[in-house]
């Protein structure tokens, strides 16, 4: 018997191993092996995206330029879609059966994957959408999603807006906030001021029973957060001027920028030929997109107000003659005479007729190339500074002063740096040493290798207008209603060119206001108001490009515009009659010539370039 | 049958850590149901119309049976112990006529709302009546008829169990008893023999069976390089080796005859062939889910969504270890077990203080059981034992199972509590 006894030590050994043996099982599963906890969380639980509202767009006096209206994708998580009747489902969404079966292939293939939410119808309306959401629960593995589309009341300023577009796979490498699928601005405003206006996702913790049903929010939400909505932006932009200019641009290539010369604020920014931008909103985008990248002739997807290079031309000897005056190899008296061109090489670069010899005022009046030529080769060959090319380089750092060659800074998206060729790049085209005043003198007209982009050309102008100082050209002006956030800190630097002396400026603005009483420009006075111009061609391999700019009014300059227009020809012709529009309808609120109005709006260089020949008058 | 002690309560020597552990076990117990099947449009525990108010209703009478056990006369279990046995084994054999089949199983006597199981009872009775036999002076298990007539009270309502009822799982229970009447003094060759089965019979089911033939006569014939050479010896090894073989073929037997319900248990437990995550093989794969998603500290009470949103099935009833893996995470679940173990212990060591072999048997009758569902129970939640639909014991929903364990438990207190009174 005590033998016997004894087996109670067996067994209880047995039932404690046994023990032992579960408790390190479950040590296993519940602690080491992470695998469930992943199943629970896929099964259980739906983590929903709470997409914030992105932020509205304003112009500067409020009036709504971007807004938002829902939309709403339907989405699949493969893996979970079981037992449901197909054909209820496709009748639900018209869709047939293959293009069922298609959807869900995509959804199930690479960059997808089972166990990957893709999108698997994109943006249903709200009425689809409300008929659908009653009996989405007999579908497992489908949800819906909500999200916000960009609407624009005005369908101006495209360019400028920018447009929203899905986060591709780089984008969401580069950066984890996005997922693939989610929107985020593409260009424009949008993207540059993408973190500002998305605002901060949230997300949402639904538990789900096995029948797929919402049994609300895990934890009483505990770990769900809350989408903060985008800042709303206020720009620069005068909408009715923006308006009014796109209008006066239509059927004709090229672009203006409008600057507010006391802030930097930009007014205007037109591109054109423009689109509608609510065009790359919705299903139709793609085919909207495809259709306006196939434009080759106006390339309306092509942002040339930032984008595009035009060399200066007329426009830059404004600049010619500033530093001229400024190293004092020029004064207001100074006279250089034409021979239809250049007389020193031959009569080149060419020139139109006119009377010569001219004084300063007559030369920038008249944009004679003969003389520009002399003053640059007068500022190369400078004898102060012993070599031509220490004389070059301290004609390029004034230059570059006023923001040519350089992006100004702003907060409009990709923009062009342009081109002030420095000593290098001749270095390298004609030889070390082998290049003087001569053999690039046509700079000193604004051609040769020189390129400015519009906003550049209009920031120039508004340089001349302040005499000397600028801000960087900007289109916001507050964020979320305070125009001192940090963020537009930047914009409220005064930047100096290295001309300071305003009685320089004076000489040149003279010859600009003479270019309007007398001029060039005479016929495109304003009533009441003085203002100063300069008009302009920018030889090109085809028609020369029509170009002018101008500061209204003389004194206390509110808006500085430079215009070009593609093979337009002179200057007079279409850029200088669309600028003086422009700043009579901003300064004054109404259109005293609604004969050049007219011819304006009506003016087609697009559809009739070929027979609406213009003579070149200079 | 009924007296009082002089001067006695009936709560005398009863064991209180006993008593408080199986407090503790039904009130944890009843919590993981309400947590299991929470409902909030019903989130009263005490709401009879959902399963944690009836589970109250189940505890309350337990603890009057449990009363009633203390107050019955110690002496009537073991003068009654066959005529219960018998009584039961009628019953047993009487529900599948009398009851009223409920969803395809025929084990149910059923009042209304409620029902009755009788195979759960059978087993505190036929503990009784292994008791009354064994206890008998001139039997000694070691002779192999009283082994016949041990098996006998075993096998008889295993099998009405099984084949007239068709509860798997309650007659498997029966297993159990082998401890008992190993602690009785069955031979150890006959737990080998248990033990060899179970090994070759996985086996069986992984290798191919020629070779795990060739395998046995290479152990056979290693073997006997090592021991004496003699006549005796051969012929041991020789039945050793051709019982392995047979056991071998048995197994395919035994397989191929099975339910595919139960092949497939067998299989999902062994990981034979693709197991569908989705099918056969989705309530293991649940349950693991369940306990490994509640991590070391679990998700807090009422917080699980494995169980509760259905996930898991039967999370109630022979599931109900996932609400505690769930919620209460590693530490809750071990704790559990250990619980249950110490309470399974203390049987055995209020067993051995027994000068009564019938109270001995009886208690070890007891742990027995227990250990068994317990083992077998959280076993397949966790994927090491297959799926039988045993309850845990106190953890499960369910009334006949509580009454049955209560029961089993109260007639060994009770006999504990008078274990120095008499010499039965």
């Amino acid at each position: 018997m005590n033998q016997l006894s004894d087996r109670k030590y067996i067994i209880i050994g047995v039932f404690i191993l046994v023990g032992l043996i579960y408790i390190s099982r479950l040590f296993y599963i519940q602690v080491i092996d992470d695998t469930y906890k992943l199943d629970a969380r896929n099964q259980a639980f739906r983590y929903t995206t709470e997409f914030p509202i992105r932020g509205y767009i304003y112009d500067r006096n409020n009036k709504l330029l971007v807004y938002n209206e829902a939309a709403y994708d339907l989405m699949v998580l493969p893996k979970n879609v079981k037992n449901i009747d197909t054909m209820d489902f496709c009748g639900l969404l018209g869709i047939t059966k293959e293009q069922f079966l298609k959807k869900m292939k995509k959804a199930v293939q690479a960059p997808n994957s089972p166990r990957k939410e893709s999108i698997f119808e994109k943006q249903l309306s709200p009425k689809d959408y409300a008929s659908l959401q009653e009996v989405l629960y007999r579908f497992p593995g489908f949800f819906v999603q909500s999200r916000t589309l960009r609407k624009y009341p005005k369908k101006i300023a495209a360019h400028m807006l920018g447009y929203i577009g899905e986060a591709d796979k780089r984008t969401t490498e580069k950066d984890s906030y996005y997922k693939e699928g989610d929107y985020l601005g593409i260009s424009g405003i949008e993207k540059s001021y993408e973190k500002v206006l998305r605002g901060k996702k949230g997300m949402h913790i639904i538990m789900k029973d096995v029948n797929n049903r919402d049994m609300g929010s895990y934890m009483n939400g505990l770990y769900d957060t809350i989408a903060i909505s985008g800042k709303p932006l206020t720009t620069t932009l005068d909408a009715d001027l923006q308006e009014y200019a796109e209008q006066l641009m239509q059927n004709k290539i090229g672009s203006v920028v409008a600057i507010d010369p006391s802030t930097g604020e930009i007014l205007a920014i037109v591109t054109s030929p423009t689109y509608d931008p609510n065009l790359f909103v919705g299903r139709a985008r793609n085919k909207n997109f495809v259709e306006l990248s196939h434009d080759s002739i106006g390339k309306p997807l092509f942002n040339r107000s930032t984008m595009a290079s035009y060399p200066p031309g007329s426009t830059f000897k404004l600049v010619m003659a500033l530093i001229g005056l400024n190293e004092g190899v020029l004064t207001a008296d100074t006279r250089y005479p034409c021979a239809r061109g250049y007389p020193p090489l031959g009569g080149r670069p060419k020139c139109h007729p006119h009377g010569s010899p001219m004084d300063l005022e007559g030369a920038i009046g008249t944009s004679c190339n003969s003389y520009f030529s002399y003053v640059f080769k007068s500022v190369i060959e400078d004898k102060t500074y012993n070599s031509t090319y220490k004389a070059y380089a301290n004609w390029r750092d004034i230059a570059t002063s006023f923001c040519l060659g350089t992006k100004t800074g702003s907060d409009l998206a990709n923009e062009l740096r342009g081109n002030v060729p420095s000593i290098g790049y001749y270095d390298k085209i004609f030889g070390k040493g082998s290049w003087k005043a001569s053999t690039v003198i046509s700079l000193g007209i604004g051609q040769n290798e020189l390129g400015i982009t519009p906003l550049q050309n209009a920031n120039l102008v508004a340089i001349i207008a302040n005499k000397g100082w600028y801000y960087t050209p900007h289109i916001v002006k507050a964020i979320d209603g305070n125009p001192n956030d940090t963020i537009l800190d930047r914009f409220k630097v005064k930047h100096y060119t290295k001309i300071k002396d305003t009685a320089i400026y004076n000489i040149v603005i003279a010859g600009m206001a003479k270019a309007v009483e007398g001029g060039t420009a005479a016929s495109l006075k304003i009533e009441g108001i003085p203002y100063c111009a300069k008009t302009g061609t920018a030889q090109n391999s085809g028609k020369d490009h029509s170009v002018f700019v101008c500061f209204a009014p003389k004194d206390n300059p509110k808006i500085a515009i430079g215009i070009l227009i593609e093979n337009a020809g002179f200057g007079s012709t279409y850029a200088g009659p669309i600028a003086r529009l422009m700043m009579e309808k901003y300064l004054k609120g109404e259109i005293t010539r609604p004969d050049l109005e007219k011819r304006m709006l009506e003016a087609d260089l697009i559809h009739k370039t070929k027979n609406a020949e213009v003579t070149k008058q200079h | 049958m009924l007296r009082s002690q002089n001067n006695t309560s009936i709560f005398y020597n009863v064991d209180w850590i006993t008593v408080l552990t199986y407090l503790v076990l039904i009130l944890m117990g009843w919590l993981n149901i309400y947590a299991a099947v929470y409902n909030e449009e019903h989130y009263i525990i005490t709401d009879i119309t959902q399963k944690y108010g009836k589970q109250l209703i189940w505890i309350g009478t337990s603890l009057l049976l449990a009363l009633i056990i203390l107050i019955i006369d110690e002496n009537f279990y073991t003068a009654f112990a066959y005529f219960i046995f018998g009584a039961f084994l009628l019953a047993n054999i009487a529900v599948p006529f009398l009851g009223r089949e409920v969803k395809g199983s025929s084990s149910w006597f059923r009042f209304g709302d409620f029902g009755i199981q009788p195979a759960e009872f059978m087993k505190f009775a036929a503990n009784l009546a292994l008791a009354k036999f064994l206890s008998n002076q001139n039997i000694k298990i070691a002779d192999y008829k009283s082994t016949i007539v041990s098996l006998l009270i075993i096998g008889i309502p295993a099998i009405i169990i099984m084949k007239m009822q068709n509860e798997t799982g309650l007659a498997i229970v029966f297993v159990a008893f082998i401890f008992m009447l190993y602690r009785e003094g069955l031979s150890v060759n006959y737990l080998l023999l248990g033990f060899l089965a179970i090994i070759l019979f996985i086996l069986a089911l992984m290798i191919n069976n020629l070779y795990l033939f060739i395998i046995i006569a290479a152990l056979c014939a290693i073997a006997l390089l090592f021991i004496k050479r003699n006549a005796k010896n051969l012929f041991i090894i020789a039945a050793i080796g051709i019982v392995a073989c047979t056991m071998v073929r048995g197994t395919t037997y035994v397989y191929d005859h099975m339910e595919d319900h139960q092949k497939t248990r067998i299989d999902v437990l062994l990981g034979r062939g693709t197991v569908n995550l989705k099918d056969e093989g989705y309530n293991v794969n649940q349950a693991k889910i369940a306990i490994g998603s509640g991590g070391f500290l679990g998700k807090g009470y009422l917080q699980g969504t494995q169980t509760k949103y259905n996930f898991v099935p039967e999370q109630d009833t022979d599931f109900i270890f996932c609400t505690v893996g769930e919620e209460w995470g590693f530490l809750g679940s071990t704790f559990v077990i250990i619980l249950e173990l110490f309470l399974i212990i203390r049987l055995i060591f209020m067993a051995e203080r027994q000068r009564s072999p019938f109270s001995r048997i009886y208690g070890y009758g007891v742990a027995s059981v227990f250990f068994f569902h317990l083992t077998v129970n959280i076993g397949m939640t966790i994927g090491l034992a297959p799926v039988i639909g045993i309850p845990l014991p106190f953890f499960s929903y369910g009334g006949s199972s509580l009454w049955s364990f209560t029961i089993l438990l109260f007639i060994f207190i009770k006999l504990d509590s008078k274990r120095l009174q008499i010499l039965r």
